[in-house]
């Protein structure tokens, strides 16, 4: 390849554009390192602080599009307090003052400021695409910002962000020569907005592919909306609530026909079931259909669209479907790659709406399915082992069973049978979540098998150190490990430290981890930042060593201690 | 250092945990979930809400339980939450039927109750439940003033702690606003509430 100019290798490194490869080509050899560096325009960063956005700056001039994540995952799930970091706000000030001619932000779980997002407004004169998914810290100002400054604007994507509500005059900021839009998802914002703003954006945005309304916006707004874009290959309903006999209603149903370019379908933010029928005739050109925060819709409702769907790939749903409505799935939906079944009411066993049975009938009927996320009642080894003898392609395969520690209810046995079933026969498992009741055998299980496995969750489970160490031995491609409430201890964390430089993260809380511990592999590993979260009144870190930490974060970094980090967090 | 400072240290035997000692068993609430003792472990704040059923499984296996099991074990609540499960991103968020339980406080009364407010339409329905639950006390009704028959000659105003931790006369404002923002009730006795001027309440239509 050297015998060719750097124009032609730029050239063919075009056609490379996965980032692990393009990582992998800048390794070979200086001269590929350089062409690689000057022609990447995309860069994914999975830690905001493994590198600072002056290195990154450095490295990659041409850059136009910047993923970023922050917190852990568990983050989500409240075992992160508040202001433990992850703040954009450098990062964005570093772009700004450099020549980067940024054009695509994606942000992941970090912490947004308005300040943030004003300035990146007006910074970057080409940018076009902000996504920002589980973020917080901003307001409707910000977003305001966004619209009135960036006048190329493509994409602005709000997933499940907390975004203080200033209520209504953002979206009236985009100006009338706003005629770019693309896509716009405003699904998690609370407050009112001016309708007649957003239906005269939507006249006006031609190229309008996507767009996602929130709970505010009424059914005969929608109507009018889908009027002026029947183009829509994804459509987010807000408030979806009339009386079937209205003339509004007959008028969305009439407009609805017209829409068969849409593909995906979601939000139902507020529903009224007897309006679904509408729905009915855009079903079987639908490949996503979330329903999962549709309020009260019950089980027949979900079946009944459900069966309209022949093209479904993936599918969101809430568990009030039931096994029975999953049989229906399975019957319909020979397409379905993807499942996720959440909990409507986690704390009701009682109305135990899916079980083992509803996956089963899942697995025997979607032979393309790869990617589950299963919330249920309870889960036995052996239909886990017919599900893995039924699916061999799963790349994420995430079970939660809501009461954990649950054993098989059948046998009474812990759950490792299933699982170790379930990865021996997916070889091409990438990530998996455990529940239920485990012992040290289900990670000897993952270990021998889940060569392949990227990103771990375990929760109660395992009897001893041997479980953490299984894994840790056994999978050589785990990239992110996290675990809460497990008998692993310092002698697990310490038996082979190089390993987490292999790593992007490792999670453990409430588990037997010890201060010492910890403080030993800080000091043997320079290339780890351990953080420790202590959120007890007392701050007093020359405590024992003997003390088991309650949540420890720790992950490899070029960059040493991070200096944003609050009062609670210890940096060893 | 000890245990008997309560910091949780390695326990180098770590015996099997005895089945029926750590068996749940319905009671009373009991003392309240943080370890105050001195700061027990490094970090810990755990919050114990609402409760779960735990069913430890078999009686002849000894399984190691995660730290906030074992905790929740020992505690004579009967079913015990821990945080952060189940692993459900925003999970009130979704799907299920918006359910919104407070606490009603009557003074007198040895205990408490729960009421979800989600299932009344009304300032009316509320307190005519209120009074079903407490039967043996009456409500001061604001709304349509009409004296209710007294049976032990002690008259109750209700009133609520708001989000901004303010205690208030209920019925002010629309039922929605009221279920958004209401904590807690407390029912007070109409006698000490004399003093403070707050016998005449406002005119607020229970069609809201």
């Amino acid at each position: 390849m050297n015998y060719f100019p750097d124009e032609v290798v730029e050239h063919v490194f075009d056609f490379i554009t996965s980032h692990k490869d393009r990582n992998s080509v800048s390794l070979v050899c200086k001269s590929w390192y350089k062409i690689e560096r000057y022609s990447r325009q995309r860069v994914f960063i999975g830690n905001c602080y493994s590198i600072t956005p002056q290195r990154l700056i450095a490295r990659f001039p041409g850059l136009k599009s910047l993923t970023l994540k922050g917190k852990p995952h568990f983050a989500d799930f409240n075992l992160v307090p508040h202001d433990w970091g992850g703040f954009v706000d450098p990062w964005i000030k570093a772009l700004a003052k450099s020549r980067i001619g940024l054009e695509e932000l994606r942000l992941k779980r970090m912490v947004v400021s308005d300040d943030s997002l004003e300035l990146l407004s007006k910074s970057f004169p080409n940018f076009k695409s902000l996504v920002l998914v589980s973020c917080e810290g901003f307001t409707t100002d910000g977003v305001a910002a966004i619209a009135a400054n960036c006048r190329f604007l493509r994409e602005l994507d709000l997933q499940e962000n907390e975004v203080e509500d200033h209520r209504g005059h953002w979206l009236s900021c985009f100006p009338e020569s706003c005629t770019s839009l693309v896509s716009l998802n405003f699904a998690c914002l609370k407050g009112e907005i001016n309708l007649a703003s957003l239906e005269r954006l939507v006249a006006r945005s031609p190229n309008l592919k996507s767009l996602r309304l929130n709970r505010v916006v009424p059914l005969d707004t929608l109507q009018k909306l889908l009027m002026r874009a029947p183009q829509l290959v994804d459509l987010g309903i807000g408030s979806y609530v009339d009386d079937p006999s209205s003339e509004v209603f007959s008028k969305l149903k009439a407009v609805i026909q017209l829409c068969n370019s849409i593909r995906s379908l979601s939000g139902f933010l507020e529903v009224a079931p007897c309006c679904m029928s509408a729905i009915y005739p855009i079903c079987e050109n639908l490949t996503f259909l979330n329903l999962s925060y549709a309020p009260g819709l019950q089980g027949n409702d979900l079946t009944k669209l459900v069966q309209h769907c022949r093209k479904l790939q993936r599918l969101w749903i809430l568990d009030c479907i039931g096994d029975k409505g999953l049989g229906v799935v399975a019957s319909t939906c020979k397409e379905l790659q993807e499942l996720r079944v959440f909990p409507s009411d986690p704390f009701d066993a009682g109305n135990a709406a899916v079980t083992e049975e509803g996956l089963v009938l899942i697995s025997a009927g979607c032979p393309k399915l790869n990617s589950l996320l299963y919330f249920c009642h309870q889960m036995t080894n052996a239909a886990l082992i017919t599900v893995a003898k039924n699916c061999t392609n799963f790349i994420r395969f995430r079970l939660c069973i809501l009461d954990p520690v649950k054993a098989d209810p059948v046998t009474n046995q812990p759950l490792d049978e299933g699982f170790g079933a379930i990865v021996r026969s997916n070889k091409s498992l990438k990530r998996l979540s455990l529940s239920g009741l485990l012992t040290d055998q289900v990670f000897l299980y993952i270990g021998m098998y889940a060569k392949k496995l990227e990103m771990l969750s375990i929760a109660f489970a395992g009897d001893s150190n041997k479980g953490m160490l299984y894994v840790l031995n056994g999978c050589k491609k785990l990239r992110k490990l996290e675990i809460r409430d497990c008998p692993f201890g310092d002698v697990a964390l310490l038996e082979d430290m190089g390993k987490y430089e292999t790593m992007r993260s490792l999670w453990m809380s409430s588990c037997e981890v010890t201060l010492g511990a910890c403080k030993i592999l800080a000091k043997k590993m320079s290339s780890l930042n351990v953080e420790i979260i202590n959120e007890s009144e007392q701050l007093e870190f020359s405590l024992d060593d003997r003390l088991l930490v309650d949540k420890m974060y720790l992950y490899r970094t070029l960059v040493g201690h991070r200096k944003d980090k609050p009062e609670y967090v210890l940096l060893l | 250092m000890s245990s008997e400072n309560g910091k949780r240290l390695l326990e180098t035997d770590a015996g099997g945990l005895n089945f029926e000692a750590t068996e749940l068993t319905l009671g009373l609430p009991g003392e309240p979930r943080v370890t105050s003792d001195g700061g027990a472990k490094l970090g810990s704040k755990r919050g114990f809400s609402e409760t779960v059923d735990l069913k430890l499984g078999d009686n002849n296996r000894e399984v190691k339980l995660g730290h906030s099991l074992q905790e929740a074990a020992k505690s004579p609540v009967s079913k015990t939450q821990v945080v952060g499960w189940p692993p459900v991103r925003g999970f009130a968020k979704r799907g299920k039927k918006s359910c919104k339980y407070v606490k009603v406080a009557v003074d007198g009364a040895p205990y408490l109750r729960k009421v979800d407010l989600e299932i009344y339409n009304s300032y009316q329905q509320l307190l005519t439940s209120l009074e079903d639950m407490f039967s043996c006390f009456t409500i001061r009704n604001y709304l349509n003033e009409k004296k209710i028959e007294q049976v032990n000659g002690i008259e109750y105003m209700p009133t609520y702690e708001d989000k901004d931790g303010d205690w208030m006369l209920v019925g002010d404002v629309p039922w929605q606003m009221f279920v958004e923002s209401c904590k807690r009730l407390r029912l007070m006795k109409s006698s000490e509430a004399v003093g403070l001027g707050l016998t005449t309440g406002p005119k607020y239509s229970s069609t809201n």
